[in-house]
């Protein structure tokens, strides 16, 4: 009962509440700019720093939590509200979050005012900076810039929960008690961001809206629930380029693969702004980085005008961002492109597919040899008559040339198994000298940069000249055998010339040592 | 005067524990320090000023708010390396857990020290696990990151109920509530201490308590 409650206290109550609710409003909007907040403790009191915290004071912000305060303070039924909404380069918005400020019919008549109040709302601001940086749209809000922005929207009277969406999920900040009432802070915030954007794109993770060349600064209707079809899955790539085209890549690239387009389309057009509030009114909390944080955006004038203003540019602008990126429009447009960037993949291996079995295809009709990269030596038709095996007299003499010829009996294996083939393009083969030489066909090719000056022969030939090496004479049995035989017949002689010499060894290690 | 407890569990990553370790203790002294006290001569005092600063964590994706003081700060990590060290040495599976105790002091007489009187205790049990591939390290950072949000609303909750707090002591006796050592915030007087727990799951017989902060060595 506030006759419990001295004249002083009151005051002083009144004071502290009021003070909280724009130190509240502060907090909030900030950490919603999209920047890292750091305010430095200063040992000396300064005396305008309420709750012993460093909390700055953006002027806009307190002006329009002041507007919309006009004057009074939360009480019962009477809460005080901060809408956190997101808004496209297509106009498209969504509401994040909202923050309440509600005061309860709960009293503590015992508590102190002046010192325990007073130290509570001091707790109660700092678990409101803890909490902001905790709820989902903290993270959206640093990444804003291109593609969307954040704004906010203070209004008083009964909290409006509905622009949230299903599911939405809400924590209590805290909750100071006080003679007259207590206070609560709380915020709901919206959860099924990732699950429109899964639904319609089947990927998951933060929300990207589309990349607008600037982000409008004007005021907001409060009910305006953003389409789903505005929810773009995040691209590999932050968003560097503009507007319609690379959206409208997007959108196809998207639709082509997963959602229907007809479905995105169609739903966009039934969907329409809805006009705006009374006198609420929506202003950008995000700056772009050029700007002073401080240089918050001008919020429109109260009253018929900014709402008239509004409806036809907002519908224009959402018709103009409509007609780039809708799919269906765009589809037999941009099916083209977008089949070519991700069929590429697709055209490049028929492509070498196509290689790959050419040769086979030429081996057995006509033997072509094309020539490698940076090689100056013209193409040249190379037909059966004119081939000859190179290096024939290091085949074995017990295969028959002609068995031998790869244009009678083509290889067992005609795909290349050699990469060098497809690549560069040489077509040539030939059996190796060796016998157990299937799998692989020589090739006679001519790498790049290569040069004979060395020796009369280029590395193909080379490898093939030394491919087989005779046996080592020390390898066969016959002659180890024979070696064996003799070392340890001469082995007493031997002993009997280093002992005789004993004497030498000696020297020699000596001078090792 | 009971003590209240409070537990928090957390899995992470090796390379996470640091900053989530961080995350968590300073948004708890965020919420346990004030500015520093100037007394008066009437026996009024006013309070000095806490700023506040966002840290980034690199290997989660989290924000967290600490106070501004890199006294502090410079105390909360030497702690949690240690602490870290401790686990990573102890060749158990990564277990241990690591407590902020929030305490004031009763003096008493000679011969006998004063007395340490807990009100208030936060443990956070730490699981380290080990991830096998990028992607999973990738998920790992936004669950955990999800789960230190979820730590911070519940220590929010815990604190806002405004149980027991010290009173606001004399200038004489300040120290025995506060700790008046860092020049710019003035945090209750607390102590970190660690357990690694070994493959057991019991603690250590080789507890090893690390006093980082008392005023009060003897």
């Amino acid at each position: 009962m506030d006759s419990d409650l001295s004249p002083q206290d009151r005051k002083d109550l009144d004071k502290f509440i009021k003070f909280f609710a724009l130190k509240t409003v502060q907090v909030i909007v900030q950490a919603r700019l999209g920047e890292k907040i750091c305010t430095r403790s200063s040992s000396s009191p300064t005396g305008s720093d309420w709750f012993t915290l460093a909390i700055k004071d953006i002027p806009e912000v307190t002006h329009e939590a002041k507007k919309a305060l006009a004057g009074q303070l939360p009480s019962i039924g009477r809460s005080m509200c901060v809408e956190i909404s997101l808004k496209t380069s297509e106009g498209d918005s969504m509401e994040l979050e909202t923050w309440c400020l509600e005061m309860n019919e709960k009293c503590e008549k015992d508590i102190k005012v002046s010192y325990t109040v007073y130290t509570r709302l001091s707790l109660l601001l700092k678990s409101l900076l803890a909490i902001t940086r905790v709820t989902p749209a903290y993270k959206l809000s640093r990444k804003q810039g291109h593609d969307y922005v954040i704004l906010y929207r203070i209004y008083f009277g009964d909290v409006q929960l509905s622009g949230l969406g299903e599911g939405f999920q809400t924590v209590r900040v805290g909750i100071v008690g006080t003679p007259i009432g207590t206070l609560t802070l709380s915020c709901a915030y919206r959860t099924n961001l990732a699950l429109m954007s899964s639904r319609r794109f089947e990927r998951t993770g933060p929300i990207m809206g589309i990349i607008i060349d600037h982000f409008v600064e004007r005021p907001l209707s409060n009910t305006a629930l953003l389409h789903p079809c505005n929810y773009r899955a995040p691209v590999e790539e932050e968003g560097g380029a503009y507007a319609g085209v690379e959206d409208s890549q997007e959108v196809c690239t998207t639709s082509f693969s997963t959602s229907p387009p007809s479905q995105l389309c169609t739903s966009r057009l039934s969907y329409q702004t809805p006009p705006l509030g009374a006198v609420d009114v929506c202003h950008p909390a995000a700056c772009t980085a050029v700007a002073h944080p401080h240089q918050m955006a001008v919020p429109g004038k109260e009253g018929g005008v900014p709402q008239v203003l509004l409806q036809p540019s907002h519908g224009t602008q959402a018709d103009h961002g409509r007609a780039p990126s809708c799919p269906t429009a765009d589809m037999p447009h941009q099916a083209p492109p977008s089949s070519c960037s991700s069929g590429d993949a697709d055209v490049l291996s028929r492509s070498s597919e196509l290689k790959s079995a050419s040769p086979s295809d030429v081996l057995e009709t006509t033997f072509t040899r094309k020539v490698g990269a940076f090689v100056n030596k013209p193409t040249t038709q190379v037909t059966t008559a004119s081939l000859d095996l190179p290096f024939a007299a290091f085949a074995p003499k017990a295969y028959d040339l002609e068995e031998n010829d790869p244009m009678v009996h083509p290889p067992a294996s005609p795909t290349p198994s050699s990469p060098l083939q497809g690549s560069l393009h040489s077509q040539s083969s030939s059996q190796s000298g060796g016998q157990a030489q299937d799998d692989f066909v020589m090739v006679d090719f001519k790498p790049a940069f290569s040069k004979d000056d060395l020796l009369p022969m280029d590395l193909g030939t080379f490898y093939r000249e030394f491919q087989n090496p005779p046996q080592l004479a020390s390898l066969s049995i016959d002659i180890s055998a024979q070696s064996m035989a003799e070392d340890l017949d001469s082995l007493p002689e031997k002993l009997a010339i280093y002992e005789k010499n004993i004497d030498e060894f000696d020297a020699f290690v000596d001078t090792l040592q | 005067m009971n003590c209240r407890s409070e537990v928090l569990e957390v899995s992470l990553e090796g390379r996470q524990v640091d900053e989530a370790l961080l995350a968590l203790l300073h948004t708890i002294l965020l919420h346990r320090s004030t500015g520093k006290f100037h007394y008066k001569k009437e026996g009024t005092y006013s309070i000095g000023t806490v700023g506040t600063q966002d840290i980034d964590c690199d290997f989660i994706d989290f924000t967290f708010v600490r106070v501004s003081s890199d006294e502090l700060d410079r105390v909360i990590r030497k702690a949690v390396a240690e602490f870290k060290d401790a686990l990573g040495n102890s060749g158990s599976d990564g277990m241990g857990q690591i407590s902020l105790e929030f305490y004031q002091k009763k003096k008493s007489r000679w011969p006998f020290s004063d007395e340490c009187i807990p009100w208030e205790v936060w443990t956070i049990k730490v699981n380290v696990v080990n991830l096998a591939n990028e992607q999973e390290r990738q998920i790992c950072r936004e669950k955990v990151g999800e789960k230190l949000g979820e730590k911070v609303i519940n220590i929010v909750e815990v604190i806002n109920r405004h149980e027991y707090l010290p009173k606001m002591p004399t200038q004489s006796e300040v120290d025995n509530v506060f700790d008046t050592s860092l020049k710019d915030v003035q945090p209750y007087l607390y102590k970190i201490t660690y357990q690694i727990t070994d493959s057991l799951g019991t603690s250590v017989s080789t507890t090893m308590r690390r006093l980082i902060k008392d005023t009060l060595a003897l």
